[in-house]
């Protein structure tokens, strides 16, 4: 049976502007309004705009909520200032990958975490099925959250001009709240781009009347399309490519956001601590190839005729001009410099495995 | 709106065939380049290489996806255009001067089973 589509609350903004629109988690969402390269390069250059209103929000609050969220995400929150943002995620007993979020510490006890569109009832499910044991409060808050993300090298000077926003106090992963016309909104240095930038979750109305302040000024809105090359050419990971039910933390090389020795540990650690020590099976790597042809998601990563893994995300790069990949390979052909193949249609093209951060994020620590 | 030239043949997949005697020359509409944004890419066959009508002969691709290229009439390739290797944007430039492949043409009746440019035309609406 088709679920009905959902929309953000700048739908009707996406389609006034001649976007090109397409379902995504369940939403339908702007892949592109010109082309992902001048979006691309907007963000990487000066600034550009997304709407994520599609992200899902849940705050935890309640005596215990510190502690559960500590039990079930795997960095570290136990004692951070408020104000800090952390990265993260959420797992499986076995180690497999339930979500990748970020968790906001609000207050004491009051943490507030925003997970993947196509997540959210998975996650809240998830979520309450834990908290059962813990004197929490789970509220999924998904509904009255819009969220826009300014992103690029001009992103601080952009929000003070056209929002009236200073978030020039922020550094790297911390946030505020601020009172503007008596709501309370949160503006974090986060993003999912590589550049510099903010995100901003507010009501719909606030977040509509931003956009337009923006887009009156001249700035470029970003659609899904490029918001996957950038986030891509900067190593960073996406839910359902690099990180799924079956691949951990670990295995996509994530190991560096599971805090092993964390008090209370987390759902999952004895798993990721078992493939951290012995060596996963599967490994997630970055490729780069000589030739023009194009790698795709699902395209066979060969070591001579043996198939060893596939791709799960790859571009011809856009600031990387080249043919790039991400992709998931026995551990054993995982070495830098190793030679592989990845079978494009009907062709096999040569790949030398790399890091995965194929362009140098630019953020402003 | 896009560019429609009279006197080619036109498939349901949006290529055209551009008759010149016993040759064909195949590239992708202007409605297709438009569609598909920017191209990064255009994996072509090798000349000598037989193509057949409604099978694939290969691929252009913009930065979000692979389009596969199905050939409107069977043949032999005696030509790829070279200039789309070091330049695949070519097509976006304009799509009907830079065509993909020249093949000798195997069946020209094949060529009634296209559409004319007007019937091209309402097929995507314009």
């Amino acid at each position: 049976m088709a679920e009905e589509i959902k929309t953000t609350c700048l739908h009707d903004k996406h389609v006034a502007l001649g976007a090109l629109m397409t379902p995504f988690a369940g939403f339908d969402m702007p892949i592109q309004y010109k082309d992902i390269v001048t979006e691309h390069n907007a963000v990487r250059n000066a600034v550009g705009v997304f709407d994520v209103s599609h992200m899902g929000e849940v705050e935890v609050s309640g005596p215990e909520a510190e502690k559960f969220v500590n039990r079930i995400f795997t960095n570290d929150i136990a004692g951070a200032e408020v104000g800090k943002v952390f990265y993260g995620m959420m797992l499986y007993p076995d180690g497999g990958t339930v979500d990748d979020l970020l968790v906001y510490k609000m207050g004491e006890n009051d943490l507030f975490l925003v997970i993947n569109a196509a997540n959210i009832d998975k996650d809240v499910a998830w979520i309450n099925e834990q908290a059962a044991a813990f004197d929490v409060k789970v509220d999924n808050q998904s509904d009255y959250y819009a969220q826009i993300a300014v992103q690029g090298p001009v992103a601080e000077a952009q929000m003070l001009k056209s929002l009236g926003i200073d978030a020039s106090d922020l550094t790297f992963y911390t946030f505020k709240k601020m009172q503007l016309d008596g709501e309370t909104i949160i503006v974090s240095r986060t993003g999912y781009t590589g550049e510099d930038g903010f995100e901003v979750y507010a009501s719909h109305d606030t977040i509509i009347k931003m956009w337009d302040k923006l887009m009156a000024d001249g700035v470029q809105p970003c659609g899904l399309g490029c918001r996957d090359t950038l986030r891509f050419e900067a190593g960073l990971p996406l839910y359902g490519d690099e990180l799924t039910a079956e691949i951990s933390p670990v295995m996509a090389t994530l190991s560096m956001f599971c805090k092993f020795d964390k008090e209370g540990g987390f759902i999952g650690m004895e798993a990721c601590a078992k493939q951290k020590a012995e060596g996963s099976a599967k490994k997630l790597v970055g490729l780069v190839m000589k030739d023009k042809a194009i790698p795709r998601h699902g395209y066979e990563v060969l070591d001579g005729d043996k198939v060893v893994g596939y791709v799960t995300t790859g571009y011809r790069g856009i600031s990387v001009d080249k043919s790039i990949a991400f992709a998931l390979v026995d551990r054993e052909v995982g070495a830098l410099g190793n030679e592989l193949s990845i079978r494009i249609r009907k062709k096999v093209f040569p790949a030398t495995v790399v890091k995965k951060r194929f362009y140098q994020p630019n953020y402003k620590k | 709106m896009s560019k429609i030239i009279e006197g080619l043949y036109y498939s349901e997949s949006h290529e055209y065939v551009r008759v010149e005697g016993e040759f064909g020359y195949i590239g992708i509409t202007d409605h297709a380049q438009h569609e598909l944004g920017n191209v990064v890419y255009v994996d072509m066959p090798e000349v000598d290489d037989e193509v057949t009508a409604g099978e694939e002969f290969g691929a252009v691709e913009s930065t979000k996806a692979a389009s596969d290229l199905m050939s409107p009439v069977s043949g032999t390739v005696v030509e790829v255009n070279e200039a789309l290797e070091d330049e695949p944007g070519l097509i976006n430039k304009d799509a009907f001067e830079n065509w993909i492949i020249k093949v000798q043409l195997s069946d020209t009746a094949e060529l009634d089973d296209l559409m004319d440019a007007a019937a091209y035309k309402a097929m995507i609406g314009e």
